[in-house]
């Protein structure tokens, strides 16, 4: 058993521990400096809108019913929430948006009568109908993984864009440009 | 606030930032959803449903199962699961249900497609060639021994 000589590795192999960590070390670097982008995007866009038919979310306000996203002209659908500190920041791009004339139908997720007639008080009201999504399957079934999130449906009812987080000033003109291609 | 918090300089507003947005998120309601923090009567299909939740992707902090996480959006996954299941729904039909909606990343079961092959390919690959390089050392110690 002593007497057999291992054969013995070619010279470079000694080099191999080191080139095997030098490469380990640079893809740590990699993911550290430019981070996978963790949004979630929901597979659906492109394809039509789920049917739903959530009941109002305001007392004397309409709910939100999938058949009206599909009347022949294209819509934004907001989901929000009054808990959410980035809806607060996409108020006044919601408001504008409106004040162009596209039409906002509002998904208000988990929340309650109170809290979110409170935050429309205090942000303003953008929007046409809004749906009660009090267990959040809609927001499941829209594949959404997060409040703000804003789909541009189409006059069909097919979602041909969906805006994930906060809408920003910056922002405008993507979404008008997506709801005009939408259009046609 | 990823970006924020790579410049220390940036720090500080976001801890004030924190500090207020604390109450606000404390107040987000908890899924309203029936079976977000009850479990099925029926102990089978409870089992069943927990084993699936195991191996679904909380949305929010991914890197917990929805079992584990205690965000609303995973409160309302696990209602939609035990709901489903309690109406006779397989779980893979479920699983199905939510890729067709978060595409592959909501499930921690890995699928077999055209880009995940090698995940299952180089194991086998490696134990391929584990043992023909053990093949050979053995045969080798035979042929010495002779």
């Amino acid at each position: 058993m002593s007497d057999t000589v291992p054969p013995r590795a070619p010279r470079w192999a000694i080099w191999l521990p080191l080139a095997l960590f030098i490469g380990f070390f640079a893809l740590v670097m990699i993911g550290l400096y430019r981070p996978a982008d963790r949004n979630v995007a929901s597979a659906l866009v492109g394809k039509s809108m789920p049917r739903f038919d959530l009941p109002p979310a305001l007392p004397g306000r309409p709910g939100l019913d999938s058949n009206v996203l599909a009347n022949g002209k294209p819509h934004l659908v907001n989901v929000f929430a009054s808990w959410c500190v980035p809806c607060r920041v996409e108020a006044p791009q919601l408001a504008e948006l409106a004040k162009a004339g596209v039409p906002i139908e509002g998904i208000s997720v988990r929340d309650t009568t109170e809290n979110l007639q409170g935050f429309l008080e205090e942000n303003g009201d953008p929007f046409q109908r809004i749906g009660a999504d009090d267990d959040g399957k809609v927001q499941l079934a829209l594949g959404s993984s997060g409040v703000p999130e804003t789909y541009v449906v189409d006059g069909k009812g097919k979602i041909v864009y969906q805006h994930i987080g906060e809408i920003r000033p910056e922002h405008l003109g993507l979404l008008l440009g997506k709801l005009q291609e939408a259009q046609q | 606030m990823k970006r924020l918090l790579r410049s220390p300089a940036g720090l500080g507003p976001v801890i004030v930032c924190l500090a207020l947005a604390a109450p606000a998120v404390a107040q987000e309601e908890q899924s309203t959803a029936p079976y977000a923090y009850r479990q099925l009567d029926d102990p089978a299909k409870e089992t069943k449903a927990q084993d699936l939740m195991e191996s679904l992707r909380c949305l929010q902090c991914q890197g917990q199962s929805i079992a584990d996480s205690d965000a609303p959006i995973a409160g309302s996954m696990r209602s939609l699961v035990r709901e489903r299941i309690a109406a006779g729904e397989d779980p893979e039909a479920i699983r199905a249900w939510l890729i067709e909606r978060y595409g592959d990343y909501v499930s921690y079961a890995p699928q077999l497609t055209g880009l995940t092959w090698p995940l299952f390919a180089v194991p086998a690959f490696f134990m391929l060639v584990a043992f023909l390089l053990l093949r050979r050392r053995f045969a080798g110690k035979t042929e010495d021994a002779k």
